[in-house]
């Protein structure tokens, strides 16, 4: 899987309250929750996000609550990636589950900046920025993860298996 | 002989049919009980409805526990409440909690003696490393894992490294499992333990009631860890012997079992903790506070919300009167710590000092309903996060502190201590 889009760029520890705040989960569809995605933080995400956007972060991204609806807004928003120095265990699980590939990168976030044009290729996990010579990498994921991807998630993984 | 294992080690061993595990290891486990709430169950329904028609795993191993936003607050809260209510009448969930009977998930479940030693839960919900207190291997997911748990009664799991953190001396007055936590996390930072292990020990911990413990493994998931849990001992034993119909398995670690870091923390100097915004691990002692006026007082959740957690708040608020122009808002985690609290009179203590008492649910404390922040205003909460706009509007602040400190902070309208009464 390839993907190329513009750079969304947040920082450290951003918690799932701050993805989608709790106020706006008393819905459950995903087009409802996108549309509150970063709502506190960037305001202006949700109507400026492209489809095929990536964003990229510090450590930690999603920690917080165990909320699917926080991946499930990003990638109704749009977003095609999630790129981070560092992942919290529930998000990372979640974002899977549901299909929303994600990378671990010690040295891409700190080197693009918002609206940065990058392309992706999740295979090698090689991350280059548009015009650049230069590469970053990403650490690969383990091959069942990588075999939920690309059945499409949990969901599409067990119904094709039968069984987890 | 099997290389020596850590208590969650062994636990994941047991469930995955093994005779060892080691950190790293990625595993595929029996669930012994699934747990979601009104927010999740909603989606992990969806889940396991496109998983195709089937019965549940077990109707006896899933636990639905409607407390985020019950009673209903609003048309859509009350949609998604009447979606888990369904699926459970139509599939003869035996656990489901009406209002009336439920409470906050991660109180009501161990007080019904739902989780045992030994056990491995998974919830919808970050929160649910709380049943480490009893001894169980107990961590949160998301709602497309709970939905294949729902139907396969298996999940998958990668075996977590261990950190041991072992408190040692003699706690302080005012001083209990909530700033030990705090402290903690202070100390490994909100992704200290990502992916990992607490386990909590030392001569403190050998002491330390049940609720305190439920207080301590409820925040592990704010250092990011994977699980927290205690050996389970008399303590645990005497907590479930009229609760439980299960037994349990005393699983111990061994004495020679690896942990990737050990913590000791002396206790004897330790102050009540306060976590300023806009993170849990961003605490100070009491003493570093300094001024900060308040809005708000809450006194409830799942981290201290039970019978022990409202009777030392009573203790300080018998007698006395809440500020002026603060609001006090106390919460009983669930009905029998209601009731609990009504036989002792700690409730009516509680209203003649000018507190508004909720009924058992999460309330405010993710922002939900009951006691929502305006801009600019500050609260003193017991319970586990204070992200930015975690209560309410994103320029409201939340500190987090036990009950003996929220308790006084009301009365004295802003944070303090005891004994400044
Ligand atoms: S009390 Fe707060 S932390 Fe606990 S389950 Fe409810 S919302 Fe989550």
């Amino acid at each position: 899987m390839k993907f190329k889009g513009n750079v969304w760029k947040f920082g450290d520890h951003v918690d799932t309250d701050l993805i989608i705040p709790a106020r706006f989960l008393n819905v459950s569809d995903k087009d409802e929750l996108a549309g509150s995605c970063f709502v506190d933080v960037r305001p202006d995400f949700a109507e400026h996000v492209s489809p095929g956007d990536i964003i990229l972060a510090e450590t930690n991204f999603g920690c917080g609550s165990s909320r699917e609806h926080a991946p499930l807004a990003i990638k109704a928003a749009g977003i095609s990636l999630v790129i981070a120095r560092s992942f919290a265990r529930i998000f990372y699980r979640n974002a899977f589950n549901i299909g929303l590939p994600i990378l671990e990168s010690e040295d891409a976030p700190d080197f693009f900046s918002d609206g940065d044009m990058i392309s992706v290729d999740l295979a090698t996990g090689q991350i280059k920025g548009e015009g650049m010579d230069r590469q970053f990498s990403a650490k690969p994921i383990p091959p069942f993860m990588q075999e939920i991807v690309r059945a499409g998630g949990l969901v599409e993984y067990i119904r094709e298996k039968g069984a987890l | 002989m099997t290389a020596p294992m850590t208590i969650t080690e062994k636990i994941l061993a047991a469930h995955a049919g093994q005779d060892s595990v080691a950190p790293g290891d990625l595993i595929r486990v029996d669930v012994d009980l699934a747990l979601a709430n009104d927010i999740t169950a909603p989606l992990a329904i969806r889940v396991f409805e496109q998983l195709g028609p089937r019965e549940v795993f077990d109707k006896e191993r899933i636990a639905l526990v409607p407390d985020h936003f019950v009673p209903n607050k609003d048309i859509q809260s009350a949609q998604q409440a009447k979606v888990m209510a369904e699926f459970a009448r139509r599939h003869g969930i035996k656990h489901y909690f009406e209002l009336g009977e439920s409470g906050i998930e991660h109180v009501i479940l161990p007080e019904k003696g739902l989780v045992v030693p030994g056990d491995l839960i998974v919830g919808a919900d970050s929160h649910t490393c709380t049943y480490g207190a009893v001894g169980a291997f107990s961590t949160g997911a998301g709602s497309t894992d709970l939905g294949a748990i729902m139907a396969t009664g298996k999940t998958w799991l990668k075996v977590p490294a261990a950190i041991k953190v072992v408190y040692e001396g003699q706690l302080l007055p005012w001083v209990g499992g909530k700033d030990l936590i705090l402290f903690t996390i202070g100390q490994l930072g909100v992704d200290g333990a990502n992916y990992k292990s607490i386990e909590f020990s030392g001569e403190v911990i050998r002491d330390i009631s049940m609720d305190n413990r439920f207080t301590m493994a409820n925040m592990a998931v704010e250092a990011g860890a994977k699980n927290g849990i205690f050996e389970p001992d008399e303590i645990t034993r005497k907590y479930l012997e009229k609760r439980a119909d299960r037994e349990g398995n005393y699983w111990q670690s061994d004495p020679d079992a690896h942990y990737e870091k050990t913590i000791r923390i002396r206790v004897d100097d330790l102050e009540p903790q306060v976590a300023f915004p806009h993170s849990p691990a961003n605490v100070r002692p009491l003493s570093d506070v300094g001024h900060i006026g308040l809005d708000q007082a809450f006194i409830g959740s799942c981290t201290n919300g039970r019978i022990e957690d409202l009777r030392a708040a009573a203790m300080i608020l018998r007698g006395q009167t809440v500020a002026k122009e603060m609001r006090l808002i106390v919460i009983p985690g669930s009905p029998d710590v209601y009731k609990q609290a009504l036989k002792e009179g700690i409730i009516e203590d509680m209203l003649d000092a000018g507190a508004v008492i909720g009924p058992p649910c999460c309330g405010p404390c993710l922002g939900g309903h009951m006691g929502i922040l305006a801009e600019g205003e500050k609260a003193i909460a017991t319970t586990n996060r204070n992200f930015i706009g975690r209560m309410g509007h994103p320029k409201s602040e939340v500190y987090l502190a036990n009950p003996a400190i929220a308790a006084a902070s009301a009365l004295l309208g802003r944070i303090g201590s005891p004994e400044e009464l």
